[in-house]
């Protein structure tokens, strides 16, 4: 099963290796991994997207709280959540046609052109990992030049809240 | 007071109560060098190899409780301490390892001796510290003593780059009372409800066990554990980790179990319905094929790791705490229970072990015209009166010792149990030996297992460290050759040591009284002669029968109830079951 991972963890040099070491260590798969600093600039907000069976996860939640560095874990996926992840995608649009699609598919996702240069436009779409998934399925007609995704991140619904 | 980056180091020691510091030094540790001549209240141990360095002051913590600290110096001085750095990790021993780095302008540039001490060291430490400015230094310090031994004790590193050690630099310098730390804080007392429900569970049963390990012996928890198996009446077992934790000579000791455990122990775990797990971690060698382990039993699992429960084995009852105040509470608990244990049950439980019990599964030719390995440790138990402090190697003569020299109190059994580490036994003696001036310490070892740090008979010399060396020589690496005869057809297959030293001379050398004894009518008299040499370091080279093996054994994959035993060894059957 896919879980979302959320760990509050000290801003200091190597926390991040800290966690990393530890998934490929004990063999634990890693899907996507995001880290900023949160508005504490003392904490890290992290967000694993990770699966495997409930014996691994629990190990996975376990072993990252072992982690002197860390100071709160929370498995998102447990309740109600939202799940966002950011994607930019540049298309090679030089055919009309093409730049009435792309803007059109644009508007059906509810994604931005944010950027037009030399006839090269970049799109902006955010979303649930699927949606993003369904976006470039839907572009095959149009040339794809480069696509990010920033990986997932999530936050719980209602009052429940990762805070030290 | 004003001091250095480098006094600090040192002072910060002092302040914590350091008594010995084990190390070696070079060019980044220079300035802390030159704060520990200047100075007499830490004293420094100089070893012949910074591996030795680790290894003793291991030894010195598992024999106190209190932790062992090290001093070296950056790159190679920080590699060579790896190995024993990862020792106490899975042993779980408290120790402090200062190693030196680069300045801090130099560091990412391949520097002349940089490596990444934090990421080299990264998965096999508890924590570790990259120290930015002299001004961290104490509270690093502090930090690293606290995290190293409070918890799940463990190795620490702390790695200071040389500028900050500078000797003309002088900084104010006040050492933390306290330390806090908010993203750490282990759970010590167990949740009362949790103990509730393993207390039911306890006395609901039919077929009891306890099954401890070295968590009881790190928690200072052998009275506590002593009193709960005596209340209650239960057969118990321990694992290598955890021997003398509770006395062997106590009548509800079943000896060691797992892969060269008593066949008293391993069966009784498979027939069990209840399993009282105490500090121990459900490691492979002691549990055996996971599908196959304790197959009847409602498992309670008590210890300070969270991480540690339902790691490997499913468990009914989990309790996060320090095992010596989960074990008061569960006495407490017991003792107000109107429920008693099954007396009737516990009766029949204990005459079928019994009966596992009287085959003597370690058994050995006591005819032989050969020095048994067994034999020698017999001996050896005998001369110290069972009270010495014994390290050993990695090998059969480990598990020999395990079998054979009956642990009555904790922390005098000193051994590289999770990571089986061929060279601890001698430094770990030299740590051990100076914690505790005036107690007997040997070292049983093998004639492979010495020579990887052999060198440290130089340092016992140095210090007057009047350890015995026992050592096992059956010229080949035994616990090799008797996997290769079980397992490959017995090709021995680079496990025969060729050109052994002459191990007499070689002791003398080095400044030492050595021995060579080769008939089994010689060995009590040779320890006692050699026991009797209080201020010297005797190395004893017994000659022993090459081809014994450790029985009786599990292989790998097997379940408790398929051991190997030796043929003549075989107990009489009382249950359903046959032997492999
Ligand atoms: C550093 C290290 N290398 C290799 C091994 C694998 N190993 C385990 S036991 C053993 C043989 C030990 O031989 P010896 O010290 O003579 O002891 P014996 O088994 O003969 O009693 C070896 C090579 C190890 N445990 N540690
Ligand atoms: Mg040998």
């Amino acid at each position: 099963m896919r879980h979302i991972i959320s760990i509050l963890i000290e801003n200091e040099a190597g926390a991040l290796s800290r966690v990393a070491g530890l998934f490929s260590a004990r063999g634990y798969n890693i899907e996507s991994l995001t880290v900023a600093v949160t508005e504490d600039a003392s904490l890290s907000r992290m967000t694993i997207v990770t699966s495997g069976s409930e014996n691994i996860i629990e190990q996975i939640n376990k072993q990252l709280n072992k982690l002197v560095d860390v100071v709160k874990v929370a498995d998102i996926t447990e309740g109600a959540h939202i799940e966002r992840e950011l994607m930019m995608v540049k298309v090679d649009a030089k055919e009309a046609a093409s730049r009435d699609e792309l803007q059109r598919l644009a508007d059906i996702f509810k994604g931005r052109i944010i950027d037009v240069s030399d006839n090269i436009f970049t799109v902006e779409l955010t979303g649930e990992g699927e949606k993003l998934d369904s976006f470039l399925k839907a572009l095959n007609d149009v040339l794809i030049i480069e696509t990010v995704r920033s990986g997932a991140t999530g936050i719980a619904r209602g009052k429940k809240a990762l805070q030290i | 007071m004003k001091l250095s980056g480098g006094e600090i180091v040192i002072q910060s020691l002092k302040d914590e109560g350091v008594e010995y510091v084990f190390g070696y030094p070079g060019g980044a540790v220079l300035h802390i060098y030159d704060a520990i001549y200047n100075q007499s209240d830490v004293e420094h141990i100089l070893v012949r190899h910074e591996q030795g360095a680790t290894h003793a002051a291991d030894g010195y913590a598992r024999s106190t409780g209190k932790p062992g600290v090290v001093l070296v110096t950056s790159g190679p001085g920080a590699t060579n301490a790896i190995t024993g750095i990862a020792t106490a990790h899975l042993d779980s021993i408290p120790l402090v390892v200062i190693t030196g780095q680069v300045t801090s302008a130099f560091i990412g540039s391949d520097a002349f001796q940089e490596v990444d001490s934090v990421g080299i060291s990264r998965p096999c430490v508890k924590h570790n510290f990259l120290v930015k400015r002299a001004e961290d230094i104490a509270e690093t310090m502090k930090k690293a003593f606290h995290i190293a031994t409070t918890g799940r004790p463990g190795p620490v590193v702390v790695d200071i780059p040389k500028d900050i050690t500078d000797p003309s630099i002088k900084i104010d310098y006040e050492y933390p009372k306290e330390v806090s730390i908010r993203s750490y804080n282990p759970t010590v007392q167990g949740n009362q409800r949790q103990i509730k429900k393993a207390v039911e569970l306890i006395l609901a049963a039919k077929r009891p066990m306890i099954y401890s390990g070295g968590g009881v012996v790190l928690s200072n928890a052998s009275e506590e554990l002593t009193a709960f198996t005596q209340q209650l009446g239960f057969p118990i077992t321990q694992t290598l980790m955890g021997l003398g934790a509770y006395p062997a000579s106590g009548k509800e000791s079943l000896g060691m179990l797992g892969m060269h455990g008593t066949y008293e122990a391993n069966m009784a775990m498979h027939d069990c319905d209840t399993l009282i797990a105490i500090g121990a971690r459900f490691d492979d060698r002691v549990t055996g094929e996971l599908e196959q382990f304790c197959p009847h039993a409602k498992i309670i699992h008590i210890d300070i790791d969270p991480s540690s429960i339902a790691k490997n084995v499913q468990v009914d009852v989990p309790i996060v705490g320090d095992v010596k105040h989960v074990l008061v509470d569960m006495s407490k608990e017991l003792k107000l229970s109107k429920t008693k244990p099954d007396a009737k049950a516990l009766e029949k439980w204990w005459k079928q072990i019994n009966t596992w019990a009287s085959g003597n599964c370690l058994r050995y030719d006591r005819n032989s015209a050969l020095i048994k390995p067994q034999f020698v440790v017999e001996e050896l138990h005998k001369v110290t009166n069972g009270d010495a402090f014994i390290t050993s190697d990695v090998g059969q003569h480990q598990m020999f010792t395990a079998q054979f020299y009956p642990f009555e109190k904790p922390r005098r059994w000193i051994n590289s149990g999770g990571l089986g580490t061929m060279g601890f036994g001698l430094p770990a003696a030299l740590g051990v030996q100076l914690a505790h001036k005036d107690a007997v310490v040997a070292c049983v070892t093998g004639e492979a297992s010495i020579q990887m740090c052999i060198q440290e008979l130089s340092t016992a010399l140095q210090y007057n460290l009047p350890v015995k060396i026992i050592m096992l020589n059956n010229r080949y690496m035994g616990m090799v050759r008797q996997w290769q005869e079980f397992f490959y057809e017995s090709r021995y297959s680079q496990s025969y040591l060729k050109a052994l030293p002459d191990f007499v001379k070689l002791a003398e050398s080095y400044g030492h009284v050595g021995m060579q004894i080769d008939k089994p009518a010689d060995v009590n008299g040779a320890l006692t002669e050699a026991f009797a040499m209080k201020d010297k370091l005797v190395f004893m080279d017994f000659v022993t029968d090459q081809t014994e093996n450790v029985y009786p054994m599990i292989a790998a994959g097997k379940g408790h109830h398929e051991m190997h035993l030796q043929a003549e060894c075989i107990p009489v059957q009382s249950s359903d079951r046959e032997l492999a």
